[in-house]
């Protein structure tokens, strides 16, 4: 069950035009959308840099943030194009990198159900900062919440992309005094994380999260924790299964636990 | 490397990628009911993911040297705070954010 039910069929009375829903949709969508660009455009800017001192043209950052669109692994991909042809190692790399993205697709089956053509786009450019403002936010009634999750996805990218793209181009012409400036988006996960602590009844999961990824990250380092982490989640949560209640959605309790 | 072989790696780097994001629809399409057990991981993941991806952001920052994570306590206690008293997520981030940037360029 969604958290929005029958959200996309409301609109307002006088049924506005095709162009005013759009319109609406990205208003809305704009706002949330502010402190990614604050953080993609210094991460980006920095990923263009690091790719133009390594000898990179800025076509690279940017068909790359076009065609990827996943931070960390983007950074690792220089690297690798750095070091002798090894494709599998790419795809290995890649799969492992962004593994927690199966997370966001289970957690999003149900969100993303009917968004028509939109689905593509909005699976396609689901990376941690629109998966995360996709999940959490209640969109506004009358506000069509495809054409919403599809502006947050679409501006997100545009700030990667244009962020990436700046930074090849100016490479270390740029002289930064925004240090700092990234914690942006910390700050964004630590809201998110909070309003997901003030909804759910159990807080075990929220938990969990923070607990069993701190360890992780103390046992495996910073490079290999996530998987781990992932791992131990999943074994515990699925423990725990029985002591979880989700009111919104009697199945989970009374289907294979019974 | 040649323009083909790079071409190649960053290809399969985002197809890597996407396949992490397309599985589980997949796996579960849209049309057929999904598992008990699979829309219970939909509602029980995201706090442990939003968990993972708070330590994920520090995952740099060293308990153990340089300021001890300090700026980094100091600012999402302030973002808490912001976020608890007014529950405006802009207002939260902006708040927090500048504390660290202020921290860092000044204090530490």
């Amino acid at each position: 069950m969604s958290l929005y039910p029958e959200q996309s069929t409301l609109k307002p009375k006088d049924n506005p035009s095709r162009g005013t829903v759009i319109r609406q949709a990205l208003a809305a969508a704009f706002p949330y959308t502010i402190p990614i660009f604050a953080g993609f455009w210094f991460l980006g800017i920095t990923y263009g840099i690091y790719m133009n001192v390594s000898g990179f043209s800025f076509w690279y950052p940017m068909l790359m943030a076009l065609v990827i669109f996943a931070g960390s692994v983007e950074f690792i991909t220089v690297n690798m194009l750095l070091n002798p042809f090894n494709p599998l190692q790419a795809l290995a790399m890649a799969l492992m990198i962004n593994a927690r993205h199966l997370f966001y697709g289970i957690s999003m089956l149900d969100r993303y159900k009917n968004a028509g053509w939109k689905k593509f786009y909005l699976i396609f450019g689901m990376c941690d900062e629109s998966f995360s403002i996709n999940y959490s936010v209640k969109i506004p009634e009358g506000i069509d919440r495809f054409w919403f999750m599809f502006f947050v996805t679409l501006l997100n990218h545009l700030y990667w992309v244009s962020g990436a793209t700046l930074g090849g181009l100016l490479g270390s012409v740029i002289t930064f005094s925004t240090e700092g400036l990234s914690f942006a988006m910390t700050a964004l996960l630590v809201v998110i994380f909070l309003e997901q602590w003030l909804k759910d009844s159990v807080h075990i999961s929220e938990l969990l999260g923070l607990g069993i990824s701190l360890l992780c990250l103390i046992i495996f380092g910073a490079d290999g924790f996530i998987i781990p982490s992932m791992l131990l989640l999943l074994a515990l949560l699925t423990l725990l299964r029985r002591r979880m209640e989700y009111p919104a959605d009697t199945d989970c309790t009374t289907g294979e636990a019974a | 490397m040649t323009l083909t072989q790079q071409i190649i790696t960053i290809l399969m780097v985002a197809i890597g990628t996407m396949l992490t994001r397309f599985l589980p629809f997949l796996i579960f399409p849209a049309g057929k009911p999904t598992p008990p057990y699979i829309r219970f991981l939909g509602k029980a993941l995201p706090g442990a993911v939003f968990g993972m991806l708070v330590i994920y952001c520090l995952k740099d920052v060293s308990i153990f040297s340089g300021n001890h994570a300090i700026p980094e306590l100091i600012a999402i206690a302030v973002t808490t705070a912001l976020h608890l008293w007014r529950r405006q997520m802009l207002l939260s981030i902006a708040g927090g954010t500048i504390c660290y940037m202020l921290l860092m360029q000044l204090a530490f």
